[in-house]
């Protein structure tokens, strides 16, 4: 599947469905992971390779929270400050961050390293206050865990998100 | 008590492969049925153990599968709804990323019981180590003969194939759910017609839950009657419930239906962590209307919670403790909903937009006196009518804070300005 162009994965992965137009989910995941969010040419692309209107790219694309139009940073931090969560503590830990990075909630740092978001429930209850990292989940949050994580981040550089995006 | 069968994880962890699972007798519940019985002999055990679904409606899973028409010659699909949102909800991801297996031959029977060729699991986009873990079991299973042609030499052919969510909770709700499989925004469908009858592309299609279907390897393993000796007679078998908030041991129960709220959040899950006394708890989810804590003896079934004008739901049980700002956690919850809303349906689209405002301007001290009961207003607007249960959700959240601690409310808007 690495291997494959963006166009082979996604004509690839219409194959399992009934009807292309299905694949347009899968698709848009694809061109974000491959391009790093969806640009106008890349939702362009998928609506070429799927013999699809852009407009209906668009409506898709703009629906979902995961797809992100504008950039996101390196280290996406995706904090979760629903019920349980903010029962333990997320909203004290949102100002916290908010404070570390220099940013309000769904800015990016003028680095480009950074992108703070405040999400709804991620579902790992069990370990509130939770946030995920790109595609990794962060449980038993506070300001000292965070601190170390913050640190870790600005010190590897070349950090990648383990094992890439999923394929689907 | 019984012997634990969702989670395995307590016992060891070597679980998540096809060796692990089939070192446990995975995989022998479907090579039986497929040498022994019958699709309709399969559903007609189902029924017989009375498995009502896990994902919030409690629906009895058997019938569902009956109203697949068997004459049909289109092409049948089965989807498992693996795209788990409720807040206070994570047993399905901890079994996906735990007993992978369980759900796929869950999944497999499931399939086979109702004659689809292909079947789709939509997961939500966040549970990315529960996709990677399906993905390669998947290929496993592909590999070992367990999916794909002929399986185990039946003539029964599966393909299950993942569809990542990207983040919408609506696509939670099953037409939603089939309108988002087939590339179109999250917005659900009027009902009828039910999935059943015309759902994915218009074909037969049947959603169950993960849990649920996680459920049915045991049944066919251990027999209905296992399964009813576990709970009570209406809502039998084994139940995983989700502990969070201000609970000392938060996590997954696995535990009969039937145990009271009390038991589960004092004995099991260990009582609040800070030792302060429960304020209220969430029974299912942050649809399920809240229980003070003088009502928490009531029985954790789907009757009895209904019945007390709440419900069960995903078991997603949340425990506020005296800490708690009940102003604070009404506007939380609604802030969800309006934030979730797909947009389709005005009542819900508009109403929970001026439901939210108005506990805004309830928590930030600029309401008066009279705006309580303006909101109260708009209940009825918004429920019972709209495409979806998300506004009744909603509304049936919100009235259960402000009914049973409406004092906080009324003070809030006399003082002016949040508490300190």
């Amino acid at each position: 599947m690495k291997d494959q162009t963006l166009k082979q994965q996604i004509t690839e992965m219409a194959t399992r469905y009934p009807a292309t137009r299905s694949a347009v989910m899968p698709a848009l995941h694809l061109a974000q992971a491959h391009y790093g969010y969806l640009t106008q040419d890349a939702m362009a692309e998928v609506a070429e390779y799927l013999h699809l209107p852009r407009v209906t790219v668009l409506e898709i694309a703009t629906f979902y929270s995961l797809f992100h139009t504008r950039p996101v940073g390196k280290y996406h931090l995706q904090l979760c400050t629903n019920l349980s969560c903010m029962l333990l503590g997320a909203e004290r830990l949102q100002r916290h961050l908010e404070q570390q990075l220099d940013i309000r909630c769904g800015e990016t740092t003028a680095d480009g390293r950074f992108t703070l978001t405040a999400v709804e429930c991620l579902g790992a209850c069990e370990m509130a206050p939770v946030m995920q990292l790109n595609d990794d989940y962060c449980g038993h949050l506070n300001e000292q865990r965070l601190a170390e994580m913050l640190q870790t981040l600005q010190e590897e550089p070349n950090r990648k998100p383990e094992n890439g995006p999923p394929s689907s | 008590m019984y012997e634990q069968v969702l989670l395995l994880e307590k016992r060891d962890s070597e679980y998540q492969d096809l060796a692990g699972y089939r070192l446990v007798g995975g995989y022998s519940a479907l090579s039986s049925t497929l040498r022994d019985s019958t699709p309709e002999q399969l559903i007609d055990l189902v029924k017989e153990a009375k498995l009502r679904g896990r994902g919030g409606a409690g629906f009895p899973t058997g019938l569902k599968w009956s109203f697949v028409p068997k004459g049909s010659a289109s092409a049948k699909w089965l989807l498992c709804n693996a795209d788990e949102g409720e807040p206070g909800t994570f047993k399905d991801r901890i079994i996906m990323e735990q007993t992978p297996h369980l759900l796929l031959e869950g999944m497999i029977l499931a399939a086979y019981a109702i004659g689809a060729a292909k079947a789709y699991i939509y997961i939500r986009g966040e549970y990315v180590t529960a996709i990677r873990r399906l993905e390669r079991e998947i290929q496993a299973c592909l590999q070992a003969g367990l999916l794909g042609k002929n399986i185990l030499g039946s003539g029964f052919d599966l393909d299950i194939y993942l569809h990542r969510g990207a983040g919408a909770y609506i696509c939670g709700e099953e037409t939603a759910l089939i309108e988002s499989l087939e590339g179109n925004r999250g917005q659900p469908r009027f009902k009828p017609p039910f999935p059943a009858v015309s759902g994915f592309y218009k074909g037969p299609t049947v959603v169950n839950n993960v849990e649920t279907l996680a459920c049915v390897p045991p049944i066919v393993q251990r027999g209905a009657d296992w399964f009813r000796s576990i709970g009570s007679e209406k809502c039998p078998g084994p139940k995983l419930y989700c502990l969070s908030g201000h609970v000392k041991r938060p996590g997954l129960y696995e535990l009969p239906m039937g145990i009271s709220l009390r038991e589960l959040v004092e004995q099991h899950a260990g009582g609040t962590h800070s030792g302060k006394k429960i304020k209220a708890v969430i029974p299912g989810g942050i649809s399920a209307a809240l229980l003070p804590e003088p009502a928490l003896d009531i029985a954790m079934d789907f009757d009895a919670l209904s019945a007390a004008g709440t419900m069960l739901g995903s078991a997603g049980v949340i425990v506020m403790d005296e800490s708690t700002c009940m102003v604070r956690v009404a506007h939380r919850i609604i802030e969800f909903f309006h934030h979730e809303s797909c947009g389709k349906c005005t009542p819900c689209r508009e109403g929970l937009a001026w439901v939210e405002q108005m506990l805004r301007r309830i928590e930030d001290g600029e309401a008066k006196s009279g705006d309580l009961e303006s909101m109260e207003r708009l209940y009825g607007n918004i429920e019972g009518n709209t495409f979806c249960l998300l506004g009744d959700g909603a509304v049936m959240a919100l009235r259960g804070v402000v009914k049973n601690f409406r004092h906080e409310f009324i003070e809030r808007i006399q003082q002016g300005g949040r508490a300190a």
